[in-house]
């Protein structure tokens, strides 16, 4: 008898053993599946991405910059940001800009105006804020753009890893550089920013958050223990700030008051109304650690990442940006993190709203579930529906470090990576890194929602094809054609600009928003004019959605601020309801679909 | 009550130390994937246990053994699904019950389990491979608790042998490779290797008898180790006690078997030469 069941016991475990490839077999969550019958043959996914840098005028390689010779053996990773772009419409013509960052010491960044053809032209220069990466002054790493006057002209804030500056747009032909008076730090090395106004007073305030410490500069070295002090658990890393816009050009550092202090790695940020009570809240992807929930508590903050299920299992955050996935009026969040088979599963997260909406609002991480967990080493990510179906979508882009096609770093790195802090947190006891790659020439993600939450990539099959290491991605209807293109900042390596064709059959709808302040020097119950955190949500076909405009989300981009709504195949419209930040409501009654609206705040 | 009732069951000894380890990672750092995850791991390998321990043995088993398995799953292996806790844990333990030889099980069931993982469902298991905390107090804690329990079971010697091998093999890695020295012993201030010189090597039912033997196959544990080092394997120490390990009992075995038949020899006397003797007195 005891033989017998040995036999089926051994028969069973060569069964487990089996069991992950027949998962693998019978698991197609990650593949597209074949079109069917009655998708058209032209669309099978909805859209088409062709990628159009060069017919659209807009080329430009990034380059990375040289830092202190102390890390020449890891330079490769330790100079491995600084690719990114953020769209802004800089002389207010309807038409789509954009803002990239160069990176290497003594080049241009570029500001591409879009001149409504088709095509762009580079006039950063001409503006004066091409020349913006002089050693000594540090490199850029990003940049966000608001309205910080309300004059009608979007600003542009860069952040570099050395001094940010705040410029000001004159009536879009040119910019005032105003840092001096804003209170701005002489040095910091910043990979995150977003505008925000967090205490609603119609002003556009501005958070930044540090990457290493503001202490560091990284083309003069005092020693090398300047890397994290763990690779989980780092909280060696800059400190955050935030500028209270106080009118007039000038701004007050409020951090320590408002509530927000953090030395984690700050990657990402996004805010947005994450609680429904108007007040907009801050979520902080951070590397080498947990993120943060800052929850806006009446125009103070408070850390409530644990309390909301965000702030436990440590990752490396390198994106933070919301959408409302499953049209249920509220907003998911989703972090990049690093996943290499085999070596390092940490997978992305995207939390998910749990439960009402109290105080604090409660996430669960389905991303494993909604098939968005495995991408790379993940950097910048944004939600948009790009086949205008009437679901979010989400663009993510990954690879690190691409070098070497033979050779990878990444043994070494798993070495270092669970070393103790008196070791990991020194530059020198890192190995030399060479011509290795270190997680490089990685696919990137195009998942389309099916609507009843999975997604499925079909990046290979809509022509998002390239193998470049991706940083920053930002969506935005480039020709006004009702559509949602693609434009990625890749480090070392040439911005790309995806076309973006989709199925005639889909219909779509647009806001462009406007807030009712006129000036800022006034605390009077309006919305900043940039309209940053105003909500507008989508009522058809017995379904809705809810967006809002964003000062910056993804990792170093900014989205178009127009909002974008895919509505599928034969819709009707019911109504729209905006929220602006000043409490006003507004509500337009069925809006024409397949046009762009624009929307100004009841004075 | 009798003082033999107040004796302590040393079987559960292991247990509270690897209780410890998770206790302190987990409420100190958060180091879990989740709780519900490593809970999963150690409820399915305790019931595969109580299962087959039942059905092959006749008799319920102690349980101190998959409890160990189970939470050395739940805390080694890094997925973001879940079906690989479960899996993992139940590799582990029927691996007693299949891979056998004379009635003794060769691989420590967590190393088979985590190996097993890791090579057949990469595309969805890492291992352990980071840090916890930033300080040096939860380590002092696990190595004291680690080293007085070890010490109590006379096992010490086992992990005290791997230490020292580690440390030189890092050494020789570091003059052959050219990188630093502290990025070679990086690898053994981080929690995985608290459980793998704390559970995995020094594991009573897997390791061979003798003290010396013991000492020896660490050492090559470790010199294996560090080959698979040189060739850039990322889970070097599991391949090398994967390998090792089995090698090490089946010597064993064999030798054991040998003897046993030799002794068996001596002992019997032949029939013939038993008459003839039997004749002589």
């Amino acid at each position: 008898m005891k033989r017998y069941a040995r036999f089926v016991l051994a028969i069973v475990f060569v069964g487990m053993l089996l069991t992950p490839f027949l998962i693998r077999r019978l698991g197609s969550r990650t593949q597209a599946p074949a079109p069917s019958a009655e998708q058209n043959a032209s669309w099978p996914y909805g859209f088409r991405l062709t990628e159009s840098s060069k017919a659209a005028g807009l080329e430009f390689v990034h380059e990375a910059p040289t830092l202190d010779s102390k890390l020449a053996h890891i330079m490769p990773q330790v100079a491995s940001m600084g690719a990114a772009v953020s769209i802004v419409d800089v002389d207010a013509d309807g038409l789509a800009d954009m803002y990239v960052t160069n990176s290497r010491e003594g080049s241009s960044n570029r500001l591409f105006r879009n001149k409504g053809d088709g095509r762009f032209e580079d006039v950063a220069g001409r503006l004066g804020i091409a020349d913006l990466n002089r050693p000594g002054t540090g490199v850029s790493m990003g940049s966000v753009w608001g309205d910080y006057d309300n004059d009608g002209f979007e600003d542009l804030f860069l952040y570099r890893w050395g001094r940010p500056e705040l410029f000001h747009n004159d009536r879009g032909q040119g910019f005032t550089r105003i840092s001096e008076q804003t209170g701005l730090p002489e040095w910091a090395n910043i990979n995150a920013a977003v505008w925000v106004d967090f205490d609603r007073d119609g002003r556009l305030d501005l958070f930044m958050g540090g990457y290493y410490a503001e202490t560091i500069n990284l083309w003069k070295l005092a020693d090398t223990k300047m890397m994290p002090e763990s690779f989980e658990y780092a909280n060696n890393g800059g400190r955050k700030y935030l500028f209270r816009n106080l009118g007039g050009g000038r701004f007050e550092e409020v951090s320590a008051r408002a509530g927000i202090a953090s030395r984690r790695w700050a990657l990402a940020a996004v805010a947005a109304d994450l609680k429904g009570d108007g007040y907009p809240s801050l979520f902080v992807a951070n590397d080498y650690g947990v993120s943060e929930l800052f929850v806006n508590e009446n125009g103070r903050f408070r850390e409530a990442g644990r309390e909301a299920g965000v702030g436990y299992a440590p990752k490396s955050g390198m994106n933070a940006s919301v959408g409302d996935v499953l049209n249920q009026g509220r907003f998911a969040i989703y972090v990049s993190n690093i996943s290499e088979e085999g070596i390092l599963l940490q997978g992305n997260n995207l939390w998910m709203p749990d439960g009402d909406t109290g105080d604090v609002p409660r996430y669960e991480n389905l991303a494993r579930a909604m098939g968005v967990d495995l991408g790379g080493w993940s950097f910048g990510a944004q939600f948009g529906d790009l086949n205008n179906d009437g679901f979010l979508d989400l663009y993510l882009v990954n690879g690190y470090v691409s070098a070497s096609r033979e050779e990878s770093y990444w043994y070494d790195y798993s070495k270092i990576a669970g070393a103790h802090r008196l070791v990991i947190s020194d530059a020198k006891n890192w190995p030399a890194m060479g011509s290795r790659s270190l997680a490089g020439y990685q696919q990137k993600r195009v998942w389309i929602s099916d609507g009843a939450g999975r997604f499925i990539d079909v990046a290979q099959m809509v022509g998002a094809t390239d193998r470049f290491d991706g940083r920053a991605v930002a969506l935005a209807d480039l020709f006004n054609r009702g559509a949602l293109d693609v434009v990625v900042a890749n480090q070392r390596g040439p911005l790309l600009a995806y076309r973006n064709d989709v199925t005639p059959a889909n219909g779509w709808i647009a806001f462009d928003l406007e807030g009712a302040c006129r000036d800022d020097k006034t605390s009077a119950p309006c919305t900043n004019r940039s309209a940053i955190g105003a909500q507008v949500t989508l009522f058809w076909n017995g379904q809705q959605q809810l967006q809002e405009v964003s000062g910056g989300s993804g990792f170093c981009a900014q989205n178009q601020r127009r909002l974008h709504f895919g509505l599928g195949a034969g819709a009707t419209v019911e109504k729209a309801i905006v929220r602006w930040p000043s409490g006003k409501m507004q509500e337009l009654v069925r809006p024409q679909p397949n046009r762009v609206h624009r929307i100004a705040e009841p004075a | 009550m009798t003082p033999s009732r107040l004796r302590f069951d040393h079987r559960y000894l292991a247990p509270i130390l690897v209780t410890v380890v998770l206790v302190v990672g987990q409420v100190a750092f958060g180091f879990l994937e989740s709780w519900s995850r490593t809970f999963l791991a150690i409820g399915t390998a305790i019931g595969i246990e109580l299962l087959l321990g039942r059905l092959f043995a006749g008799k319920w088993p102690h349980l101190a053994s998959a409890y160990i398995s189970g939470i050395s799953v739940g805390m080694l292996v890094r997925s973001p699904a879940i079906w690989p806790y479960a899996l993992c844990s139940a590799i582990s333990i029927t691996s007693k019950y299949v891979l056998r030889v004379k009635g003794r099980h060769i691989w420590n069931p967590s190393n088979f389990g985590v190996v097993a993982m890791l090579v057949l469902a990469a595309d969805t298991v890492a291992g352990l491979s980071v840090q916890w905390g930033n300080n040096l107090l939860p380590m002092a804690i696990v190595w004291a608790f680690g080293t007085v329990i070890l010490y109590t079971l006379g096992r010490l010697h086992i992990t005290v042998t791997y230490v020292v091998s580690f440390v030189l093999f890092a050494a020789l890695r570091a003059a052959l490779t050219g990188h630093p020295f502290l990025s070679e012993v990086a690898p053994i201030t981080g929690p995985m290797y608290q459980l793998f010189i704390f559970f995995m090597i020094t594991d009573p039912k897997t390791t061979v008898r003798p003290r010396w033997a013991q000492c020896l196959v660490v050492f090559l544990v470790a010199a294996v180790e560090a080959v698979f080092r040189l060739l850039e394997f990322v889970h070097a120490p599991y391949y090398a006690l994967f390998v090792v390990g089995p090698a090490a009992n089946l010597v064993e075995v064999a030798l054991s078997q040998r003897r046993t038949t030799q002794a068996a020899s001596a002992c019997t006397p032949l029939p013939a030469l038993a008459r003839t003797q039997g004749d002589t007195t």
